[in-house]
């Protein structure tokens, strides 16, 4: 879909490349209360990257501030090399980040297609969108079926297709995901979970907060452990698997 | 099949069904109450009083008369059917359910007999005002208390059977008497603007025979419309839906073309039925006009946007005023007198810069906060005008008099010719229609529509909430300054006093009874509210319901948040919808006794012969 993502991914040598999304010692206060502190983060083009941690831990705010919700109070959000700190929601979605919301919020008395419309809302060219809307359907083929029907009728998983679906439409290179899996039925999560996997293999950076640790590592490059505003562990998913810390507080293993 | 008519015949063969439940009783009992509560508040009210001078069938049926008589109707119908449907294991009718609805009715008329007692012996006129000789007078027929009261029994029984029976007999049958029976009830209600039609077209000799001298139906004539009613529904039965389905499959051309004679037929038909109507039935199609004018902006702020509005009317005022101050001779501070068409531009700015100003601070807030602060915007906005302060600007409580009507070259628009006005607003009408009707497919209407569903979702698309929200404010803030324009040109005047805070509710009303955020809903509801029951200050055709307007809007509103709450006129997309749901649950409470090759036939036959697929052969 999009120019970075057809280079080839080269996951070793991703420190060397220009990250698509960063944090540099990013702060974020609600009021008086101090959410993030001094976090750090990079997620480079083709990777799908997780980020752990209990309730409270800062995961959402994390991600408000990546999209341009929140403003940090201090340090840099930067994508693509250039500091977006006072750059609006829509700059940032322009520039290829993209959410899927928590519980995937679809407009529900809108149908499917204008649903999927709204997502390219910030593009004009209609035969990109056109085509873009082709390839949501070759991706998920249920959600043509589905068109003109209104998105709250769909059951759980079409939400889900939908909800990403509608994301794609505004051709992001990096796809941030709030808890994908909150509010699926176990059986779902899996197909979630593997759709997940396929969007990343067709080259999108994917960037997912998730309370479901060991899915999320199952299938993640990297991981970051956040506890209380700040990263804690920040390593490759095979060995936060492995790490016995680790495990006992996320994994559920006494 | 089989198994239903087994079932059926085990219970005939054990002698007697039980006729009624324990859990019916209480249904009985619920709906019998209901029923005696509901006709001692309409008599209470003086609604059978009032409204007994407005004849519908001379000399058997007034209007006060029919204020009580649906409710029996009314609650037989719904018991019955509140059975019916616990008795899913026997669908086919029976007497249970005629038993229900006289039962109900038998309470409900007990509950008359005992209050017209009430109203004989004792005197709690204090408290009640409407507890009164006249009352009695009425609910006797002047009879004495033993005929009133039997007869009330008898009327509520026979009332509650009749109510309950609609969902005994046939589904052909009960559609043809429930034509008749509403086809009537139109011709009665509508007797003024029928008369004045057809005055028009100097076809007076038919509804002098028709109507009754002192108004009303003759009754020999209601005999022969019902029949001729019956007749009509009979041999356009499916034809219309028929018609529509037809419609529904037009493709492409064909299909923009069936649209465009559509269109211009109903344009033509708007264009020249004024032409035939008298002074009185024009006033009142453009009072329609000005509601639904204010209506559709309202529409794009309520019902597009989302943006609970309280406020609404201050548009109205603003645009009302702007008009007077410029061009009426007698505006107090600045009279400059200019021409109707040069004000509407400084009037379209004028309530932009309003609608921005007010839109600013209060569309950050959301839902109840937003509703409660633009309701004192509202009221703010109000008593301003009325202000002392402002006083020798816009002339405080005495207002702006003396607004010259709207001056074309070849005639003058103004109040006294309702007609050339009904033109004038039709004009704003068919403009704020399109717009509302491009806007709503543009990129503009669907960010709106995200807004309204998720606010933070849509703010995460990229779209400028902000901005959106203000913009959605500013239109409908210019199509109400519209509406303020003409009505002060139509009225020659304007007071602080016509910009109360019922308005705002009134127009929302009309929004939400049509269908929010659906143009066709908002066109049906001002016609149907603002038209037959009247605005705030202008009468409708029901004009003897002025004093009952707020109860009836009130009950309306209840009675379409439970049971219809998208509107009288939901998109066609969504009553297919409600329409899918209904068929499927029918065939899962059928599925549970049939086989699934039995079930399938079912489907088709079903299709091709509509709802009720064995309701004629089964029984």
């Amino acid at each position: 879909m999009s120019g970075d993502g057809e280079q080839t991914v080269d996951r070793t040598s991703s420190e060397e490349r220009v990250a698509l999304l960063e944090f540099r010692e990013v702060n974020t206060h609600y009021g008086a209360v101090h959410i993030l502190k001094d976090v750090n983060l990079a997620i480079y083009p083709g990777e799908l990257v997780c980020l752990l941690g209990g309730n409270a831990s800062g995961k959402t705010t994390t991600l408000k501030t990546l999209l341009g919700m929140v403003a940090p109070t201090s340090g840099e959000v930067v994508l693509k090399g250039e500091v977006v700190n006072d750059k609006p929601i829509s700059y940032r979605v322009e520039n290829g980040v993209t959410m899927v919301p928590e519980n995937r919020r679809l407009f529900k008395r809108l149908t499917v297609k204008e649903n999927l419309i709204l997502g390219a809302y910030l593009r004009s060219d209609k035969d990109g969108i056109e085509a873009d809307l082709q390839y949501v359907f070759e991706l998920f083929p249920r959600v043509e079926e589905r068109l003109s029907q209104k998105a709250g009728t769909l059951s759980g998983g079409e939400q889900q297709m939908v909800a990403i679906g509608r994301a794609l439409m505004s051709q992001p290179t990096v796809l941030l995901m709030d808890e994908p899996s909150m509010g699926l039925a176990p059986a779902l999560v899996q197909q979630n979970f593997d759709l997940i996997q396929q969007i990343n293999e067709e080259g999108m950076a994917v960037f997912m907060v998730e309370q479901n640790a060991n899915m999320a590592l199952s299938i993640a490059d990297r991981g970051w452990v956040l506890q209380t505003g700040m990263v804690v562990l920040d390593d490759t998913a095979e060995s936060l698997l492995a790490n016995p810390e680790m495990r006992a507080a996320y994994l559920g293993e006494a | 099949m089989s198994t239903t008519m087994t079932s059926s015949g085990s219970s005939a063969a054990g002698g007697f069904r039980a006729p009624v439940t324990d859990q019916e009783w209480s249904k009985i009992g619920k709906w019998g109450g209901l029923c005696v509560l509901a006709l001692v508040l309409v008599s209470l009210i003086g609604m059978p009083v009032g409204l007994d001078r407005r004849i519908l069938i001379h000399p058997v049926l007034s209007l006060g008369y029919l204020s009580l008589l649906w409710i029996p109707l009314v609650m037989g119908s719904v018991v019955s059917r509140h059975i019916e449907l616990e008795g899913v294991e026997s669908p086919e009718p029976g007497g249970r359910e005629l038993l229900a609805g006289a039962l109900t009715g038998l309470i409900g008329g007990a509950g008359m007999a005992v209050f017209i007692l009430a109203l004989d012996n004792f005197n709690l006129r204090d408290p009640l005002v409407n507890w009164s000789p006249q009352l009695l007078e009425l609910l006797t027929y002047g009879r004495g208390i033993g005929f009133g009261a039997l007869a009330w029994i008898l009327a509520c029984v026979l009332l509650g059977l009749v109510g309950s029976a609609i969902h005994v007999v046939p589904a052909g049958l009960r559609r043809v008497v429930s034509h008749s029976f509403f086809g009537l009830l139109t011709f009665a209600v509508l007797e003024g603007a029928i008369s004045d039609l057809s005055e028009g077209f100097g076809l007076e000799f038919l509804t002098d025979s028709i109507y009754a001298k002192r108004g009303g139906l003759t009754v020999v004539w209601s005999i022969v419309l019902a029949v001729l009613i019956g007749g009509v529904s009979m041999l356009t039965k499916g034809r219309l839906k028929a018609a529509k389905a037809d419609y529904g499959a037009l493709q492409g051309p064909e299909r923009k073309r069936a649209s465009r004679i559509l269109f211009v037929s109903v344009a033509l038909m708007t264009i020249i039925l004024p032409l035939f109507l008298g002074t009185i039935m024009n006033e009142l199609l453009a009072n329609v006009g000005l509601f639904l004018l204010l209506a559709l902006g309202l529409n794009i702020v309520v019902g597009l946007a989302g943006i609970l509005d309280l406020g609404y009317v201050a548009f109205f005022a603003v645009g009302g005023y702007t008009t007077a101050v410029l061009t009426s001779p007698d505006s107090p501070f600045f009279a400059p007198e200019l021409h109707f068409a040069v004000t509407l531009v400084i009037v379209v700015v004028f309530a932009g810069i309003v609608g921005l100003v007010i839109g600013a601070p209060v569309i950050r807030m959301r839902g109840d906060y937003l509703a409660i602060v633009t309701l004192g915007f509202g009221e703010i906005i109000r008593l301003l005008f009325m202000s002392d302060w402002l006083k020798p600007y816009f002339g405080g409580a005495q207002g702006i008099t003396n607004v010259p009507g709207v001056d074309l070259g070849f005639v003058v628009i103004k109040g006294t010719d309702p007609r050339s006005v009904f033109y004038l607003v039709l004009v704003f009408c068919a403009l704020a229609i399109y717009i509302s009707w491009r806007l709503q497919a543009s990129r503009l209407g669907r960010a709106w529509m995200a807004i309204r569903e998720d606010e933070k979702v849509a703010e995460a698309m990229g779209i400028n909430t902000v901005n959106a929200k203000l913009l959605a404010f500013v239109v409908g803030a210019v199509l109400a300054s519209f509406s303020g324009a003409v009505m002060v040109a139509k009225v020659g005047s304007v007071f602080p006093n016509s910009f109360m805070i019922l308005v705002s509710i009134i127009i929302l009303v009309v929004v939400i009874v049509g269908g929010m955020g659906n143009i066709a809903g908002v066109l049906v509801g001002s016609f149907v509210l603002i038209g037959i029951l009247g605005g705030p200050r202008q009468p409708g055709l029901l004009h003897e319901f002025q004093s009952f307007k707020l109860l009836i809007y009130g009950a309306l509103l209840v009675y379409m948040m439970l049971q219809r709450p998208e509107g009288l006129v939901p998109s066609a997309r969504r009553s297919q919808e409600l329409h899918q749901e209904e068929f499927l649950q029918d065939v899962w409470l059928k599925g549970e006794e049939h086989e699934q090759e039995e079930h399938e036939a079912e489907l088709h036959a079903a299709e091709a012969g509509g709802s009720e697929p064995d309701e004629g052969s089964g029984s």
